[in-house]
């Protein structure tokens, strides 16, 4: 007779076997009771094979495992264990390790779909009013007076159109 | 608005369903959020998670689909009324049982909810009955819209919206919808259906496994990926397979009635005595037995307005629901007393099954 098939997850005898085919790609996952109920296979709301899978098949190659992220402190050891990110900028530090996951994982790489046109012109902006200010503190260092004038109207401008309605008080 | 007056009043999904609502229950999309710069909730530490919690929930009040909303953190709701938002699809399982620094906000209709610090920062909701991916795109879209006003979002050009899972990255939008397909089921064909769905890249959740019933042939059909399309073409592929599945399902009772009236007939029949008389009934004998009413409402054995009074037991045989009513929590077996006692009085005044409609006695 055949062992029987042991949990992904924890090596325990599995009794929950489940396949799923994406984009032709056959997927198997087999589970024991434990396991399928933690990771919520028998909850019709909250189950996804990928979510799963990226867990049990993640291996960060010897050049990604030491990496860090900066910004949040997550390694690459806890993107593997959690299938998890730490933080946005985790999507920089760990791209070598993610671009091949999100080729087996989504239809394309490369986002097509909605832009926030808001936040992005207010984050060039918010990036343009830090770039005028050095100029303003370099004119003034360097006694360039009209150019000094010149920028902080420029200043005043962008800092209008960031947040009208939060600026000085008109009396 | 207390989350407590919100439960009391009535939803989208327990008083709006329609005759359009045949097969398809209820459409919901959601789409996942996070802050520029700052750690993701499972990695935020308690002070990181109050200041994104303040900062989110001061933005999704101000926005207008959110007027007169309830709002709270999850600490404050008690155990029963968050078990309720669970089984009206208000919140997840997750954000139910996190600990510390969630919150939700909810409109007042109940079509509308915002998870603050769930697996991202914010999980924007949108659920609407019967089928309607158009209206519910629609609502979501301007909703993130206004918050955007409010809040940057991390976002990257190549990458879309960054979200704590990569499962989720690029749009961060996952549409569903709940169908019910008891003839599929009967008929052994659901299997089938998994398989073709999973290959179009989208998902059939339910009781997977050896069964691979899920109770009261519910199903939910979404979409797995969420990169590299927009959002549109997404909904459009979903919103194709629903159809085709939506025939697949007729044609499935079309075919029952041909080849084995007598049998499906025999469990309509039955399905009503046992609602009318039993006096104990576990959570899913309920549902699979209300299943087969409401498929005797779509085959016209009973009246189309009756099937508003079955998508409204199938949520309040849910155990919170029932305890909720009841005033009191109660174990599993009690529990099973109490919704047999539920039908009974709801069945007592139903009308009776007429079969002579598919011209069998």
């Amino acid at each position: 007779m055949p062992s029987p098939l042991k949990c992904d997850l924890c090596k325990q005898p599995a009794t929950v076997h489940l396949t799923q085919i994406v984009n032709a790609k056959v997927h198997k996952v087999d589970l024991c009771e434990t396991c399928a109920q933690a990771k919520g296979v028998t909850d019709p709301s909250g189950f996804s094979l990928a979510d799963l899978l990226l867990k049990a098949s993640l291996n960060p190659g010897p050049s990604a495992a030491g990496l860090r992220c900066e910004q949040c402190g997550a390694t690459a050891g806890d993107f593997k264990k959690h299938g998890r990110f730490g933080c946005p900028r985790c999507y920089e530090t760990f791209s070598d390790l993610l671009t091949p996951l999100l080729e087996n994982m989504h239809k394309g790489v490369t986002h097509t779909g909605k832009v926030p046109c808001r936040a992005l012109e207010r984050k060039s902006l918010y990036d343009r009013l830090t770039k005028l200010e050095l100029d303003l503190t370099e004119a003034i260092k360097s006694e360039r007076y009209e150019d000094a004038a010149r920028t902080r109207d420029e200043i005043h401008q962008v800092r209008e159109s960031i947040a009208p309605e939060s600026g000085p008080a008109k009396r | 608005m207390k989350i407590t007056d919100l439960l009391a009043a009535p939803s989208e999904l327990t008083d709006s369903a329609s005759s359009k609502t045949a097969i398809v229950l209820m459409t919901r999309i959601r789409l996942a959020r996070n802050l520029d710069g700052r750690p993701f909730p499972g990695r935020a530490k308690a002070a990181q998670r109050t200041q994104v919690l303040e900062a989110c929930r001061a933005a999704v009040v101000a926005a207008s689909p959110m007027k007169r909303a309830a709002s709270a953190v999850v600490d404050e709701l008690s155990e029963l009324d968050r078990q309720m938002l669970v089984e009206r699809h208000l919140i997840s399982r997750e954000l139910s049982g996190s600990s510390g620094q969630a919150g939700v906000v909810i409109n007042r209709e109940q079509t509308v909810s915002v998870m603050i610090n769930e697996e991202d920062h914010l999980r924007l909701q949108v659920l609407r009955s019967g089928l309607q991916l158009k209206k519910a795109w629609a609502a979501i879209d301007g909703l993130d819209s206004e918050l955007e006003e409010r809040l940057d979002f991390a976002f990257s050009p190549t990458l879309g919206y960054l979200t704590a899972c990569p499962t989720n990255l690029g749009t961060g939008m996952r549409a569903s919808a709940m169908m019910h397909l008891p003839a599929l089921v009967i008929s052994g064909q659901m299997e089938r259906v998994v398989r073709a769905v999973n290959q179009l890249g989208l998902v059939v959740r339910g009781l997977f496994g050896e069964g691979s019933d899920a109770s009261g042939s519910i199903f939910q059909i979404s979409n797995q990926t969420t990169l590299g399309e927009t959002e549109e073409q997404i909904l459009q592929r979903l919103g194709s397979v629903l159809n085709t599945i939506n025939e697949h399902e007729l044609n499935a009772r079309a075919k029952l009635l041909e080849t084995d009236a007598h049998k499906l007939l025999d469990k309509i029949g039955r399905a009503y005595g046992i609602l009318q008389y039993s006096h104990l009934l576990s959570s899913s004998e309920a549902m699979n037995l209300l299943s087969l009413l409401r498929l005797g409402i779509d085959l016209g054995v009973f009246p189309a307005v009756a099937r508003a009074v079955i998508d409204r037991l199938l949520i309040e045989c849910q155990p919170g629901h029932l305890q909720h009513a009841a005033k009191g929590r109660f174990e599993p077996g009690q529990r099973d007393v109490l919704r047999a006692g539920v039908l009974r009085s709801e069945f007592a005044n139903f009308t009776k099954p007429d079969f002579m409609v598919l011209g069998r006695n």
